[in-house]
């Protein structure tokens, strides 16, 4: 008799928990949480080898919404925490789910560490522009010139660009995305799943309470097509209502074309991801929408790199030295230079 | 030619150096000399805090001290009876320690007119040569010179052959205490191997050196030390960090535990780190994180994985960890933190030696976060101490603050090592299934020892949440509740104290267990405290020594031990510090000895203290 049975392929619904979710009503976090519900059991992983590992923030409440192992751990140090355990035990599918504060403020040290470690680790990092959990204080990505509780004459502070950071500390995969489109989201948790190595997904995410239609010009259908760039492998940059736009490498330095004018697709910048010098222009597109003559916002995979992740270098590196001795611990305390009293 | 050999019970040399002199190698290797001979002994380097301060300068120098003894020692002597001053720094950095009528073993070219100026000697002023040194034997060896000499055939530059000069002290030293240099040769060749001209030529100073003692007229006494009356058993020598670091290795191969270290740099705790990652091949992974909060976070993240998780550090890193340990509080997961003490507050006396972070391992956290703490007494003891720490860790499931200090971290003491059968098995159970009728995992849910199941990533059915926000008791969901915070509390707590029945008695270490003194030690005043109460003791005095290890909880029966005498004395290298808990805690008035100095209390000091209590 044959006791394989065939457990039913699980669905969004095991992935949830008893756990009431808390965000506010209208938050970017939900469709966040379900499309991160809909993509897991797609994975093939079974649910007890994936771990959520968060920080704190609005965002880092994650874990408990997920019916997977999961810790909820201190400020900025989910990196730190998923390192140790990717170290330890590789076979596990390790997320991190972060937010602007907790990865790029507080956590900054281990996030670039952990990129040019390059452990094979999925980050999210939900980009909302704001502290949220603390009541709307400016954050490291707050554009110049916000006015929050803690900037009422503006804001002084130069925000980060995410993607150019981590591309800056060697991340080997990086890539953005949007709460707004689901359909885009669940492409780019796929990519990041899919990767061998840290990935680096920038997910914007709108705060409703605190900084609420901060990327609206990016997600509302009014601009979107305008206003976005949606990356593709091998496809020409192109965008615009109609696809009528496309960006074109004049030398270094990307300009809009109007394929209207007589410009050809064929002229217009065509995306390798593979390709590092072009992924540092391409992470520099970061224009203020508001600034005439502006460049769209890039959506999608940026870039994409295959290097040794550090836990299966360490590995072998185990391995490797147990093979050619393997430890044997009384001769460890033995030494070399032994005497004997009778 | 015919000479005496004089045998002596107990020696004190000191090394003294310029940092770049290699006397932390010359001392080493007279300490495995001595120690291969079954001779006890007791080590004490001290170390500038300057990798390389200004050479022949005053803080530039770098002393090692060994004492050996045909007796048992527990001390590296309060004074020395040889001193070997390779400039004139050395010399004035260390002739107060000297006893009178003492060995000066003097490099003269270290005492030229720019090594005296830098020592600050007054001008036309050469200790050597104006009589200030009447007291003591001065024994003037132009060790440059004859370094030179011993290898006029070699073509190496001027400055690679000083660098043996060294070994000319070492093997003059060697014929002066009538030793084979075997285990030296062995040390350089395995050194040097793979560079035949290096090992060449510090063997050949080696021998220089000792075949300068052997032809010179003017010597005309060897000295000879017998073997120590010891437990019989098998010994070597060790430092207190390498007995660290086995203890770890040997308490992840007797829990099955493949261990994780998590450690960031920092002086004096990096040997442990440099030891363990030599490890590999009993499964050992060191990662050397981007900071001390990395360090810990990540042990955290292995301990959630089922590792054995462990930081270690010193004093300004253990602040760094501070909120990560709150963090494993809250987790309720096994931990271990290691924090080799040293001089503070801020960076502090980085090289120096104090038992001042007792607090902060006690108290030094946000909210109501207790752990067990431990301490080690001796460079051996570290390695028992380790193995101790991981036990309690694992089977509790907490962290734990293991302390050790710079003294015992470099010093070496003779080690009876154990057998790997002679260590009591450390049985970890993960959680594998749930229980009967448990529809999901309970992981807060608590065994008599108060400890919750450690249920790793990976084990199907048992996925569950935890963080550091406060928990419902059993379910481990967040919770807010007034009730549930205050019984969280209390539980984390009785969970620290109910070690107290899990660990040994206290011990009288020597004395009686009544009478007039006792005192209460922990840490490395172990050596100092023990010799001082042993000659009190033989004189017929009222007074005993009990020396903590588990310093919280406290064993069960101190306030007994306490109680039997009529005065307590807690001397320790801090401001006060275990004398405040003991106070709190057993209402007795107990005294302070307190040295604040970066260095150990001596014997003698602590024999006049205790003699005033009397
Ligand atoms: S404060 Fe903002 S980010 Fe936080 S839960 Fe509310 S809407 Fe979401």
């Amino acid at each position: 008799m044959s006791d394989t049975t065939t457990l039913p392929p699980l669905t969004a619904k095991d992935f949830s928990t008893d756990q009431e979710v808390r965000w506010c009503p209208g938050c970017g976090d939900y469709s966040i949480l379900a499309q991160v519900q809909k993509v897991m059991p797609t994975l093939g992983i079974p649910r007890e080898n994936i771990v959520i590992i968060s920080g704190i923030g609005c965002s880092s409440r994650f874990p408990y919404y997920m019916n997977t192992y999961g810790m909820h751990s201190i400020h900025g140090r989910a990196t730190a925490v998923a390192s140790g355990l990717k170290a330890s035990r590789p076979e596990l599918s390790v997320w991190i789910v972060t937010g602007d504060g907790d990865s790029l403020s507080i956590g900054g040290n281990h996030t670039i560490h952990l990129l040019r470690r390059n452990f094979d680790v999925n980050i999210l990092l939900f980009n909302n522009q704001i502290y949220g959990l603390t009541k709307g204080q400016y954050s490291p990505t707050s554009e110049k010139n916000k006015v929050t509780k803690s900037t009422p004459f503006g804001s002084i502070d130069h925000p980060f660009n995410p993607l150019a950071l981590a591309l800056g500390a060697d991340a080997t995969f990086v890539a953005r995305t949007m709460d707004r489109d689901p359909k885009h989201l669940q492409s780019m948790l796929l990519r990041t799943n899919q990767h061998h190595g840290a990935s680096f997904l920038e997910i914007y995410q709108n705060c409703n309470i605190f900084n609420d239609g901060a990327f609206e010009i990016f997600t509302e259908k009014g601009s979107k097509a305008q206003e976005t760039l949606f990356l593709e492998q091998g496809k020409p940059f192109l965008f615009g209502p109609g696809n009528t736009k496309g960006i074109k490498l004049d030398g270094f330095t990307p300009r809009v074309v109007n394929l209207e004018d007589g410009h050809s697709a064929d002229d217009l910048w065509i995306h390798d991801e593979h390709d590092i010098y072009k992924a540092q222009i391409l992470v520099r597109i970061f224009d203020d929408p508001k600034i005439e003559g502006h460049l769209p916002r890039p959506f999608g995979v940026f870039y994409q790199t295959d290097r040794p992740c550090y836990e299966d270098v360490m590995a072998m590196q185990l391995e490797d030295a147990k093979a050619r001795k393997k430890g044997d611990l009384d001769k460890l305390l033995r030494g070399n230079e032994v005497w004997v009293i009778q | 030619m015919i000479r005496k050999q004089e045998v002596l019970q107990d020696v004190v040399i000191k090394f003294a150096g310029d940092s770049g002199d290699g006397m932390q190698l010359t001392g080493t290797q007279f300490t495995n000399n001595t120690a291969l001979l079954g001779i006890d002994l007791s080590t004490f380097p001290d170390f500038p805090a300057e990798i390389r301060a200004p050479q022949g300068t005053l803080p530039g120098v770098s002393g090692y001290q060994l004492r050996f003894s045909s007796d048992r020692v527990f001390t590296p002597g309060d004074a020395c009876d040889v001193l070997v001053a390779m400039n004139a720094a050395a010399l004035k950095t260390n002739l107060t320690a000297l006893k009178k009528g003492g060995k000066i073993i003097a490099n003269v070219d270290g005492f030229d007119s720019k090594n005296l100026r830098l020592a600050n000697y007054p001008e036309g002023e050469n200790p050597l040569e104006n009589g200030s040194l009447d007291n003591y034997e001065v024994i003037k060896m132009d060790v440059t010179k004859m370094t030179r000499e011993a290898l006029k055939e070699f073509t190496m530059g001027m400055k690679e052959k000083d660098r043996a000069k060294n070994m000319f002290v070492l093997g003059f030293l060697y014929w002066m205490y009538g030793r084979d240099m075997e285990n030296t040769i062995t040390f350089l060749k395995e050194k040097f191997g793979k560079k035949p001209e290096i090992f060449e030529s510090n063997l050949r100073v080696l021998q220089a050196g000792y075949n300068f003692g052997d032809t010179t007229e003017t010597f005309t006494t060897t000295y000879k030390v017998e073997k120590a009356k010891m437990l019989a058993g098998s010994y070597r020598s060790i430092m207190g960090n390498q007995a660290l670091a086995y203890g770890l290795i040997a308490a992840s191969q007797k829990s099955g535990l493949p261990m994780f270290l998590g450690s960031y740099p920092i002086t004096p705790a990096s040997d442990i780190l440099h030891e363990l990652s030599r490890h590999k091949n009993f499964g050992i992974r060191t990662f050397q994180a981007e900071d001390e909060i990395a360090a810990i976070t990540s042990s955290i993240g292995a301990a959630y994985g089922g590792a054995l998780g462990v930081t270690t550090t010193s004093g300004p890193g253990m602040a760094l960890k501070a909120e990560a340990m709150g963090l494993a509080v809250m987790l309720e997961i096994p931990l271990l933190i290691v924090d080799v003490q040293r001089g503070g507050p801020s960076t502090g006396l980085p090289t120096k030696t104090e038992q001042s972070d007792l607090l902060q391992a006690y108290y030094g956290r946000n909210g109501e976060c207790p752990m067990p703490v431990i301490s080690a007494s001796t460079p051996g003891d570290c390695f028992d101490v380790a193995y101790e720490a991981v036990r309690l860790a694992v089977t509790h499931m907490t962290p734990v603050i293991l302390l050790s200090d710079g003294y015992i971290a470099n010093g070496a003491e003779p080690w009876r090592f154990p057998s790997s059968n002679d260590l009591q098995p450390i049985h970890v159970k993960f959680k594998t299934e749930l229980g009967h009728g448990e529809e999901k995992l309970q992981p807060y849910l608590r065994d008599e020892k108060l400890a919750r199941p450690w249920a790793i990533p990976g084990t199907a059915g048992l996925e569950h949440r935890i963080g550091g926000l406060e928990k419902q008791n059993i379910t481990g969901n967040v919770s807010y509740e007034p009730e549930n915070h205050q019984l969280m509390v209390k539980i984390r707590q009785e969970k620290v104290d109910k070690i107290a029945e899990y660990i040994p008695e206290q011990k009288i270490d020597n004395g009686p267990d009544k009478g007039k003194l006792l005192v209460l030690g922990w840490g490395s005043t172990y050596g100092a405290i023990k010799s001082a109460v042993a000659e009190l003791v033989a004189q017929g005095q009222s007074v005993a020594h009990a020396h903590l290890r588990y310093v919280r909880p406290f064993p069960k029966n101190l306030g007994e031990i306490i109680n039997g005498f009529e005065k307590v004395l807690i001397p320790e290298i801090n401001n006060g510090q275990l004398i405040k808990i003991i106070r709190d805690v057993y209402f007795v008035d107990a005294k302070g000895y307190n040295k604040i100095m970066g260095v150990p209390i001596t014997k003698g000091e602590l024999v006049e203290e205790i003699k005033k209590h009397l």
